[in-house]
């Protein structure tokens, strides 16, 4: 595993050494790379990782992105990132070349992606599927399906 | 319309127009008294895992009113979920016994999840067992909002555009959540008495802002006592609270004696979900405006109108 942090005077990221196949979860806001990180357990593997934080964009001002080598995402994966980052772009390389780009988007229902915040929820209390659904984007709202209850952005808990 | 083995989980599930005929059904129940063989071959499991007297009771006398018979149990002791039996596991046996089941479970959104297997069953070739909510934790208890509306109808003729006041525990009180979103259909004036650390929860809060309902937070009876059309009060629910200190120093806050009572519109009407404990003084009980005993009597028409829809027996 290797990871590279660059703070300042990037272009682009290209100070980053380009990978071979792999993902790059690109315009992840500034400090949340590390989070999407460990959320995906990219630290639990033996593949490339590089994460770059504080990169300048022209979209955002500042962003994360990381690179990870041979390493492609599930679609509930593509669900978490969205919850923390909604607007990443995944970029799938193959031989060096972007093959696909993506946008995530925040679906309507989330299932089994995140928890119920209340902790007297069914879902909390026995093996029962969690279910929430986006009723807001911005800010980020869920409302869980067994409960009714309400969950704000930075009070999000996703499913480990 | 269509109510044949509809679960009744929150009362959110609703529209106006389907209260108002679950209203008038429950009416016609009423005035034209019981048939007794509307649900004859019916078999009606009451699964109630929290203490209830109205519930359980109401919903057994609605049933064999209508020539149900029920099977129950009151309290996990002598169950498997003392063995630590799932809910999922419970209702899966117990969908095989009964046509329907009525719940009052501990945890928020019970419910909702003993639906979602009673409708999963039926992919595997099982008929839907419907449920109904009696009470899931402290989120909703939507038969006794059905009855509690059907009681603002019944003694104040309407019920939209009514100044309804909620006094007591409203943050852990289900039957306040329910009352409130189902009022927000109705245009009503909400008016909250409670001390702040019992108000009314963020999340209702936030329905009513969404759903542009007129509402405000009182700390004194006295404030809204002459002008509420209906004066509903609770219980500070001493099961609820998560450390008793919390619960002592709210204990007794808010109290409605007769003096009390004798300040508010006469065409007003005090309810209460009960059971009370110190809320409201005995002496208050023979004023005209007290009406939380014929309240809980609205149970069984309400109940048994339920039944019958959800059977399929009347439309």
């Amino acid at each position: 595993m290797g990871v590279t942090r660059i703070s300042k005077g990037t272009k682009n990221g290209l100070i980053v050494r380009p990978i071979k196949d792999g993902t790059v979860i690109d315009h992840i806001p500034p400090g949340k790379g590390i989070k999407i990180a460990e959320m995906l357990n990219l630290f639990r593997q033996d593949s490339v990782i590089i994460i770059g934080q504080n990169l300048e964009s022209t979209k955002y001002g500042r962003k994360d992105i990381i690179k990870v080598e041979n390493r492609f995402l599930r679609s509930d994966e593509y669900n978490k990132i969205s919850l923390i980052a909604p607007n990443a772009t995944i970029n799938i390389i193959k031989d060096y070349t972007i093959q696909e780009k993506k946008r995530v988007t925040i679906p309507d229902v989330l299932e089994d992606v995140a928890v119920c915040i209340n902790a007297n929820c069914i879902s909390n209390k026995e093996p029962v599927p969690s279910r929430l659904y986006a009723v807001s984007r911005d800010p980020l709202a869920l409302v869980c399906h067994y409960c009714n209850f309400e969950c704000k952005e930075d009070l999000i808990r996703l499913k480990t | 319309m269509n109510f044949v083995n509809r679960d009744i989980v929150s009362i959110k599930d609703f529209t106006k127009e389907e209260l108002e005929h679950i209203f008038k059904t429950a009416e016609k129940m009423e005035k034209d008294g019981y048939d007794d063989t509307l649900l004859r071959t019916k078999k009606i499991g009451l699964l109630f895992y929290e203490p209830s007297t109205r519930t359980r009771m109401s919903f057994d006398a609605a049933a064999h009113a209508l020539g149900a018979e029920t099977i129950w149990f009151a309290g996990v002791e002598g169950t498997s979920v003392m063995k630590g039996e799932s809910l999922k596991d419970t209702i899966e046996t117990v969908a095989n016994y009964v046509d329907l089941i009525v719940m009052r479970h501990p945890f928020d959104g019970s419910a909702r999840w003993a639906a979602d297997i009673t409708t999963n069953r039926t992919k595997r070739g099982h008929k839907k067992v419907p449920i109904i909510n009696g009470g899931d934790g402290k989120n909703e208890h939507p038969t006794q909002t059905m009855l509690d509306l059907y009681s603002i109808r019944k003694t104040q003729g309407r019920i939209d555009g009514l100044e309804v006041a909620m006094v007591g525990d409203l943050k852990y009180g289900r039957t306040v959540h329910s009352l409130s979103y189902a009022l927000s259909m109705y245009g009503c004036k909400l008016m909250y008495v409670a001390p702040d650390s019992l108000q009314i929860p963020e999340h209702v809060e936030t329905f009513l802002k969404r759903n542009h309902v007129q509402f405000a937070k009182h700390s004194k009876i006295e404030d809204i006592i002459s002008s509420a059309d209906v004066i509903y009060m609770t219980r500070i629910q001493k099961e609820r609270f998560p450390d008793e200190n919390e619960y002592n120093k709210v204990k007794g806050i808010f109290k409605i004696n007769r003096t009390l009572l004798s300040r508010a519109k006469l065409t007003a009407r005090l309810m209460h979900p009960l059971p009370r404990v110190d809320e409201i003084s005995v002496d208050a009980d023979d004023d005209p405006r007290a009406y939380y005993f014929e309240q809980a009597g609205n149970g069984v028409p309400i109940r048994a109108a339920l039944l019958s829809l959800i059977m399929g027996v009347i439309e």
